[in-house]
């Protein structure tokens, strides 16, 4: 049974197809992977599955419920959690109120209780403190815990907004090309904290990324779309030899 | 329990105040005392909108408005009988019953006003929202302007005198201690996350439209609350207190102070009351100077007033 499943989907802008007739199946655990040269539509894709968009045509379901055509936040609550291409921490806060926000929707407090700062409030939020510093200690984050999202260098920016997308309690991770802008040496670490973090917290992740050695080493299936298509699914072994793909990215005769 | 010691401690320091401020400071001064008070409250509302949760509204003068009018309307025509229903209290007893009567149907009816604009218009983004809150402004003020029960544009005369020095400080604290605790949980996180960056916080789960309209509703109902307080002082009314200007300086308040800050808030709200009242003595040049000044801020202390400085420590923290 798969947990995240998109049945030919489509969505134009206009005259542009950016995606068409996607399928897609994922299921518990996977660690999938999905590339293809620039301007593929997989930023679209991305877009569509966690609600900035409606597909024009086609389902999308999460965990057996359909969840396309609803609210980006609503999506959220069934369990999709992402990171975004271009970082989009929140900038004024601290790093550890970034993780706490995100953990916001598990929480039970009422405006009543933040007003009056109840016992049960204060619980909770010390217990929101604690789950994040943990979230925190396990990207090696903690120790910067108190300075401001924007003042981290890159690399730990990049893995702040994985923590935040953690912090929600996903079920599904997708992450946007996590590795971009990193050395070699940056990118392998990230890899093995994404397939450590998937055995941790039983996750499903769906992957984009254009570092081919980095996808190649830790994805199990891979996707490959070109123009919104789909041209290739496989293992990685099938992937690099398949002539569609290569053509994709070196070009045909 | 110290939450307990700092309200009890908080009203008898008021009301030792109440019993001789009036007296010592002259009544001239008094009135700016309570001026400062009432934009206080309105100024650190408004920057739940604006400063925390980045929502550009300028038609916090509407709100001020609905919550004047409809507290004074209140106590106007119904004071007979609902003095009659609670005549078992002392004459003093009666008056703060009706008062706070008063403000509670002040901050209903803005909260009201904050929801019915803040539903269909929340989805707009920054300058659309910007008009859509002005015009809501100009429309209440225009709406009064024209319903005679309430005196239309001859003003509302004979309200009666129930708000104080006491009550007027005792609202500030109320507004002050709210706004810190909401802005210090969750929900202000989740504000400040809208803020920062709209579609990552819808993707993490925040419902942005819903916060949005909240923080918008409990703002407005402080605005509710000030405009009563301001009507029961004043004992009349006009339209022309609640013109888009009164919006703009409110604005005005929350950005020299720093905006997103309460302590920024605050001072802001002193600083531009205090000002434009000492200024009056340049005449014609009274607003010139203080637009002079304004700008000086600006240059030379861009992160308003308070920038980073925290009288009020986040719980949180430590």
């Amino acid at each position: 049974m798969a947990i995240l499943h998109i049945r030919q989907c489509s969505k134009r802008f206009g005259g542009l197809v950016a995606v068409k007739d996607l399928n897609m199946s994922l299921a518990p655990g996977d660690l999938y992977g999905l590339i293809g040269p620039n301007g593929a539509g997989k930023t679209t894709i991305f877009n569509l599955i966690t609600g900035v968009y409606t597909p024009d045509e086609g389902s999308i379901e999460l965990d057996g419920k359909t969840i396309h055509g609803r609210k980006p936040s609503a999506i959220a609550k069934q369990g999709m959690s992402r990171t975004f291409q271009n970082i989009r921490l929140f900038k004024s806060m601290t790093v550890l109120e970034n993780v706490q926000t995100a953990r916001h929707m598990n929480k039970k407090q009422t405006v009543f209780d933040a007003i009056v700062r109840t016992r049960s409030l204060k619980a909770e939020e010390a217990e929101i403190r604690h789950e994040g510093m943990e979230l925190l200690k396990i990207f090696s984050l903690d120790t910067r815990a108190h300075e401001l999202a924007r003042n981290l260098p890159y690399g730990s920016q990049r893995r702040l907004e994985i923590a935040r997308a953690l912090a929600t309690n996903p079920k599904v991770l997708l992450l946007d090309e996590p590795a971009a802008g990193m050395n070699p040496l940056e990118a392998i670490d990230l890899m093995h904290l994404i397939q450590f973090c998937r055995d941790k917290f039983h996750l499903t992740i769906l992957l984009v990324e254009h570092n081919m050695k980095v996808v190649m080493g830790v994805c199990e299936k891979i996707q490959v779309i070109d123009y919104g298509e789909t041209i290739a699914l496989g293992t990685p072994k099938e992937i690099r030899d398949d002539p569609k793909v290569i053509e994709a990215y070196l070009g045909g005769a | 329990m110290k939450k307990w010691l700092f309200w009890f401690s908080a009203i008898v320091v008021l009301a030792a105040m109440q019993a001789g401020v009036r007296d010592v400071i002259g009544p001239y001064y008094f009135q700016i005392l309570i001026l400062v008070g009432i934009n206080i409250i309105l100024a650190v509302s408004l920057n739940l909108i604006n400063g925390v949760t980045g929502q550009f509204s300028i038609g916090h003068a509407g709100f001020y408005a609905v919550g004047a009018y409809t507290s004074a309307s209140l106590v106007y025509y119904g004071q007979t009988s609902i003095r009659a229903a609670i005549s078992f209290l002392p004459h003093m007893a009666q008056d703060v019953v009706l008062l706070l009567l008063g403000l509670l149907a002040g901050a209903i009816a803005a909260g009201i006003a904050g929801l019915a604009v803040g539903i269909p218009s929340l989805r707009l983004r920054g300058d659309y929202l910007a008009i859509v809150t002005l015009g809501f402004g100009e429309i209440i003020r225009v709406l009064i302007l024209n319903i005679d029960a309430i005196g239309a544009s001859r003003g509302f005369s004979g309200i009666p005198l129930l708000s104080n020095f006491f009550w007027v400080y005792f609202f500030v604290l109320v507004t002050v201690v709210v706004v810190h605790n909401l802005v210090d949980s969750s929900y202000g996180r989740a504000f400040i996350s809208i803020r920062d960056d709209e579609i990552a916080a819808e993707a993490m789960g925040i419902d942005t439209t819903r916060f949005k309209v909240m923080a918008f509703v409990i703002s407005s109902m402080f605005a509710g609350i000030a405009g009563g307080l301001f009507g029961h002082f004043e004992m009349n009314l006009h339209p022309n207190s609640f013109l888009f200007t009164t919006s703009f300086y409110l604005i005005i308040m929350i950005v020299v102070g720093g905006l997103g800050s309460i302590e920024g808030a605050i001072l802001g709200a002193i600083l531009v009351t205090v000002v434009l009242e000492a200024f009056r003595g340049f005449g014609p040049f009274r607003l010139v100077n203080f637009a002079v000044l304004l700008v000086l801020i600006m240059l030379y202390r861009p992160q308003g007033l308070a920038g980073n400085w925290r009288l009020f420590r986040k719980a949180g923290a430590r």
